[in-house]
């Protein structure tokens, strides 16, 4: 399960491929594809390396909250077959970088 | 393998798959014509190099457009692609530049070094063709000393610690009662069963009457994979479908054209691997525009997108789960393309094969014939010579 409060991030050897309908995620590492099939959950996927929690990159995607259950299910099926890790509350890369304040998450503009 | 998503869509993932994508899923990619093996069943008809085949830095380009298209992988392929003397450097440049590689092969030109080679490198994936557990099945298909070839390559894979291959069989007539061997031997390479369908395509066209699998290997077959999620299929075995209400996992669609498509060893593009025949060609990647104006501008492909008419199964309650077969074979065997399936497997292909021909246009041949005129060709079990 993935939860808004956690922190998430497009598995690095997971490249993603837009498409009419969303876009196809494929796995080089255990060679699965995986579809998305909405825009906001491409979006969502590929903005959660770069912001805090799970809820911020819904936020950020500008995804309203009654959506956010099937969000979380279709990100959870992500998780289940690696195409997202788990990864440490602090985004790699950006240690020394204190986390945008919500607020700005909020309007859309992730620094 | 299909995701739960957010929002019942309007349109089944399938339906979004007919219409097209904008780059295939993956391709085929047959690198060269020649082969060493002389396979009964060979759908390409593979045997001498072509003269015109690509070069390397044509090849080199053809990779350059598939990352551009972001093509995930390509499945390279022959004839025996290892027989190529660039095919490392090939697949090398296919790795570096994000198109992962899985290559087909007979696993006679793995030796230790070449394993270890293969081992080293990274978004590459190996399937070893075997078409028999035994040497005896094996080789009546594929030739004396096949069998042990493909299990000595499969024991320098291990032996360089490849990780989990495939070993890719063709399901006959003669091996579909072996195949829980087959998953045992995968099993004990630590590698995975990848088994596929026979189509009357290439050198199958002449010996697929003898070879594809009876109605009761078909029912059988479609009971043991439903039971076995882990045995991969390429989403070959659709029309198996129609046996039960539970279906095999897979897009459950023919991808011709629409997901993938085969470029053969002169660049010539065609729907499918299945369909090296002119009515299915739809460009080749030397023309102005390349692979991409071939993908995306083709009439053929263009017309394979197209809504398709159930035909002669519209009044089947199965057609929703088969989708009619296999549009290779049919074609192959002389039938319509939207004529049931030649192994129909509620047994409309009988009576559609039966009135073939009454309208007098004769069957199909198979395209590109590179056969070696002077090949041994293996001796079909059953064979008793005079």
């Amino acid at each position: 399960m993935v939860e808004l409060d956690e922190a998430w991030a497009l598995n690095q050897r997971v490249s993603l491929r837009p498409e009419r309908f969303g876009a196809l995620a494929y796995h080089f590492g255990n060679r699965r594809l995986s579809f998305l099939r909405h825009p906001d959950l491409v979006e969502v996927a590929e903005s959660l390396a770069d912001l805090p929690t799970v809820a911020d990159a819904l936020r950020a995607a500008g995804v309203e909250e009654p959506r956010w259950g099937s969000f979380q299910r279709a990100l959870g099926t992500l998780a289940s077959s690696d195409m997202i890790v788990r990864r440490d509350a602090v985004p790699p890369g950006k240690e020394q970088v204190a986390p945008p304040p919500v607020a700005a998450l909020a309007e859309g503009k992730p620094s | 393998m299909v995701t739960d998503q957010p929002r019942a869509a309007t349109r089944s993932l399938a339906d979004d798959f007919k219409l097209g994508l904008e780059a295939p899923i993956c391709l085929t990619w047959e690198l060269t014509y020649a082969c060493n093996l002389a396979c009964r069943h060979c759908l390409s008809s593979s045997g001498r190099r072509d003269p015109a085949e690509l070069s390397t830095a044509e090849c080199y380009g053809v990779i350059d457009e598939l990352q551009r298209l972001g093509v995930f992988y390509v499945n390279l392929g022959g004839g025996e692609p290892m027989l190529r003397r660039d095919f490392f450097d090939v697949v090398e440049y296919s790795t570096a530049h994000q198109v992962g590689v899985k290559f087909s092969t007979n696993g006679t030109y793995i030796d230790a070094p070449a394993a270890r080679r293969l081992a080293s490198m990274d978004y590459l994936d190996i399937q070893l063709s075997i078409d028999g557990a035994s040497a005896a099945v094996n080789d009546s298909l594929r030739g004396a000393g096949s069998w042990a070839a493909a299990r000595t390559a499969m024991d320098h894979l291990a032996a360089a610690d490849f990780g989990a291959f495939k070993i890719s069989v063709v399901v006959t007539r003669h091996n579909a009662h072996q195949l829980d061997e087959f998953r045992s031997m995968a099993a004990d390479y630590g590698a995975q069963l990848r088994i596929t369908r026979l189509r009357p395509s290439g050198r199958g066209a002449d010996t697929w009457d003898e070879l594809h699998p009876t109605q009761q290997q078909q029912r059988d077959l479609y009971h043991w994979l439903l039971d076995r999620p882990d045995v991969l299929t390429g989403d070959s075995f659709f029309h198996l479908n129609a046996l039960g209400t539970e279906q095999l996992p897979g897009l459950n669609l023919c991808g011709a054209g629409r997901v993938v498509c085969l470029i053969d060893p002169v660049g010539d593009v065609y729907a499918c691997p299945f369909v090296i025949h002119d009515e299915f060609l739809a460009g080749n990647v030397r023309d102005s525009g390349g692979f991409t104006g071939v993908w995306r501008g083709s009439d053929l492909f263009s017309s394979l997108r197209e809504p398709t008419s159930a035909g002669a199964c519209a009044s089947c309650g199965a057609y929703d789960a088969c989708q009619g077969g296999c549009m290779a074979s049919k074609f192959f065997v002389g039938l319509e393309l939207d004529d049931p399936d030649p192994e129909c497997v509620l047994g409309h292909g009988e009576a559609a094969l039966a009135e073939r021909g009454l309208n007098g246009s004769p069957v199909p041949r198979p395209g590109a014939d590179h056969s070696r005129p002077g090949a041994p060709v293996p001796v079909s079990i059953g064979t008793r010579p005079g």
